[in-house]
């Protein structure tokens, strides 16, 4: 894959999960609740638009490489759990899925374990990870909310984000408080 | 029409595209009865409105049997799940009669969440005569009360009354997608994303599960069900197809829980065709039988399909609804158009089959003739016994002069529901707020 369209391939793969990400957060406001069929389709849109985005990445060299790589994370909330897994290439089964399923069946407890996950990690932090793992984290929160600080992944320069669609990591990015 | 713009004044901020006020009146499903002579149109209101057709009379001959409005009634209002702090739609899904089998005419409705019976009976006489309340209903003072009389039936004005004689309630976790009547007359099925429950249509406080397709664990759900329906004339077997474009056959006989199905039908994908949305595109949105029982129809968002009941391995006939949308998918993705759940049915006689599009096309295909037609429903293009043009689409390269490009084509006017009529060539369409009903040409 030549460089110009990996980098298309990974554009269009990251404006893709930006509207994916949109729409499951529109959908818990709509009327009726969330639609467990529609929920399902946009987790596999966005797995799909996160393996290529990954597979893209890594096509453009050994030095981005690092940043899609995830660290296990140590908390004991399933959804972190998920997207820790080390190897973010190979088809996982639905790793947000959880966070979307929850909602029909505990939309109260899906909400707090976001809210809960994201202080925690923050504190459970240690020093000499927290440059790798605050990347992750600040990414989760997705553009349209306020976010506490602006940052752009080292490499992020290189090409316009279009419509300041994610910034960072899609696998960071789908660990959201959905 | 002033009231309408200001009340779009006021809600501009809120809303896209439609008026506030007019989105309860879209038609969200519409169902012939059995002989055809009503036709029943749910709405987003929870509301259903029954039409029936006109006598042919010999003194107004052009008026073939033309539908006019017989009942309308409040079948389902919002609810609110307090457990879940979920608000539960008054939308009507969907509607399916029951053969008749008296005067009065019977139908299920349903909601996300509950499915009732209703009755809807005609009375035409009243009885009058009564002799401790007088004609207006007041009670008369006793003391002028001197003889002792039988109230008698009167003929009145012919009034259509909507009853609701049964609630299946509290069965669904999930949003009831799809409802189905057993040709015993006495069972049906409702279906949700992930189960299917039987029921007897006497018996409210109790239903069967017989599918549960829920994983153990959430996380590893792949698949949901889409739709469900029982087979014409057996009364053990039923298909449900899936999101994964896949539809099941099962057998109630087998075992108590039909997870096991008896037959599989999928076909391979086409590697050529895979893209980011190739899972949505593929997610079967309607299921059904022909009248004859030996064939199954599945439309998913670019085809319709034709399954032979014997062949499980590939389905007999593909037809391609609107393949020029294939290279639209982002676009249709974005404005979330590729979700939109559209709905087949077969003629009469199982020789035609029938679903809808976008810019208020629907789309005819032939099964013996292999032709196609795609014809419009809009008031500028229909007046009462015009014929309908066919219409078409361009695809690419110079367009003619009747053609329209693809590009051109209105995406928020869609035809999702539609039905045929069990004898006759008629075909109610609706298209948002709007029901059109068509006959085949009068000689």
């Amino acid at each position: 894959m030549s460089a110009t369209t990996a980098m298309e391939v990974n554009a269009e793969a990251r404006r893709i999960l930006a509207v994916s990400i949109s729409k499951l957060y529109a959908s818990r406001n709509q009327r009726g609740g969330l639609r467990l069929h529609r929920s399902l389709l946009l987790s596999m849109v966005m797995r799909s638009a996160r393996d290529i985005y990954h597979s893209s990445r890594e096509c453009e060299g050994p030095s981005d490489a690092q940043p899609t790589q995830e660290e296990p994370m140590d908390t004991s909330s399933s959804l972190e759990e998920q997207t820790g897994l080390p190897e973010p290439v190979q088809p996982e089964p639905q790793p947000t899925l959880n966070s979307t399923e929850l909602p029909p069946e505990e939309p109260d407890s899906a909400e707090e374990d976001s809210d809960s996950e994201i202080t925690e990690d923050k504190e459970n932090l240690s020093p000499t990870r927290q440059s790798r793992k605050r990347r992750g984290k600040v990414s989760a929160a997705p553009d349209f909310l306020p976010s506490k600080r602006a940052r752009l992944e080292p490499g992020e320069e290189r090409y316009a984000a279009p419509l300041g669609s994610c910034r960072a990591g899609a696998g960071e990015s789908l660990r959201l408080c959905l | 029409m002033e009231e309408e713009s200001d009340t779009r004044k006021i809600n501009n901020s809120f809303l896209r595209d439609h008026n506030y006020a007019t989105e309860a009146d879209i038609i969200s499903t519409v169902e012939f009865n059995s002989s055809g002579e009503l036709l029943a149109t749910g709405d987003k209101g929870g509301r259903v409105v029954v039409f029936q057709r006109e006598q042919e009379s010999k003194s107004q001959p052009q008026r073939r049997g033309e539908y006019n409005v017989y009942s309308t009634f409040q079948s389902h209002e919002p609810e609110f799940d307090y457990l879940k702090s979920l608000e539960i739609e008054e939308k009507i899904n969907k509607i399916k009669w029951l053969p008749q089998q008296n005067a009065a005419y019977f139908l299920l409705s349903t909601n996300d969440k509950t499915v009732k019976l209703w009755k809807i009976s005609e009375r035409d006489k009243r009885p009058e005569g009564y002799n401790l309340k007088d004609e207006d209903g007041r009670i008369r003072n006793p003391l002028t009360i001197t003889s002792l009389r039988v109230p008698v039936l009167q003929p009145m004005d012919l009034m259509v009354e909507a009853t609701a004689r049964r609630v299946f309630s509290n069965a669904h976790t999930y949003h009831i997608n799809s409802i189905s009547v057993n040709s015993d007359l006495q069972t049906f099925i409702s279906t949700d994303d992930l189960r299917v429950n039987l029921w007897n249509l006497e018996i409210t406080d109790r239903s069967f599960n017989i599918v549960d397709i829920k994983p153990a664990n959430m996380e590893e759900l792949t698949e949901v069900i889409t739709s469900a329906e029982f087979h014409p004339q057996q009364c053990h077997t039923f298909a449900y197809s899936s999101s994964k474009g896949s539809i099941r056959l099962c057998d109630m006989r087998q075992a108590a829980l039909c997870d096991k199905h008896c037959k599989y039908f999928e076909e391979p994908e086409d590697p050529s065709t895979r893209s980011f949305f190739s899972e949505i595109i593929s997610s079967i949105s309607d299921v059904k039988f022909s009248h004859n029982g030996r064939y199954l129809m599945t439309r998913d968002y670019l085809t319709v399909k034709v399954w032979d009941l014997q062949m499980e391995n590939k389905p007999l006939e593909t037809y391609q609804v609107h393949d020029y949308l294939r290279g639209k998918l982002c676009s249709l993705y974005e404005n979330d158009c590729i979700f939109d759940k559209f709905e087949c049915v077969w003629n009469g006689s199982d020789s035609v089959i029938m679903t809808g599009s976008y810019n208020n096309f629907f789309r005819m295909f032939d099964r013996n003739t292999k032709r196609d037609v795609t014809l419009e429903a809009s008031r500028e293009n229909s007046k009462p016994r015009a014929i309908l043009k066919p219409r078409k689409v361009c695809v690419g390269g110079k367009r003619r002069k009747d053609e329209i490009s693809v590009d051109s084509l209105d995406f928020s006017k869609k035809i999702l529901h539609t039905t045929w009529h069990p004898h006759e060539n008629i075909i109610a369409v609706a298209a948002t707020n709007n029901l059109y009903i068509f006959q085949d040409k009068v000689n």
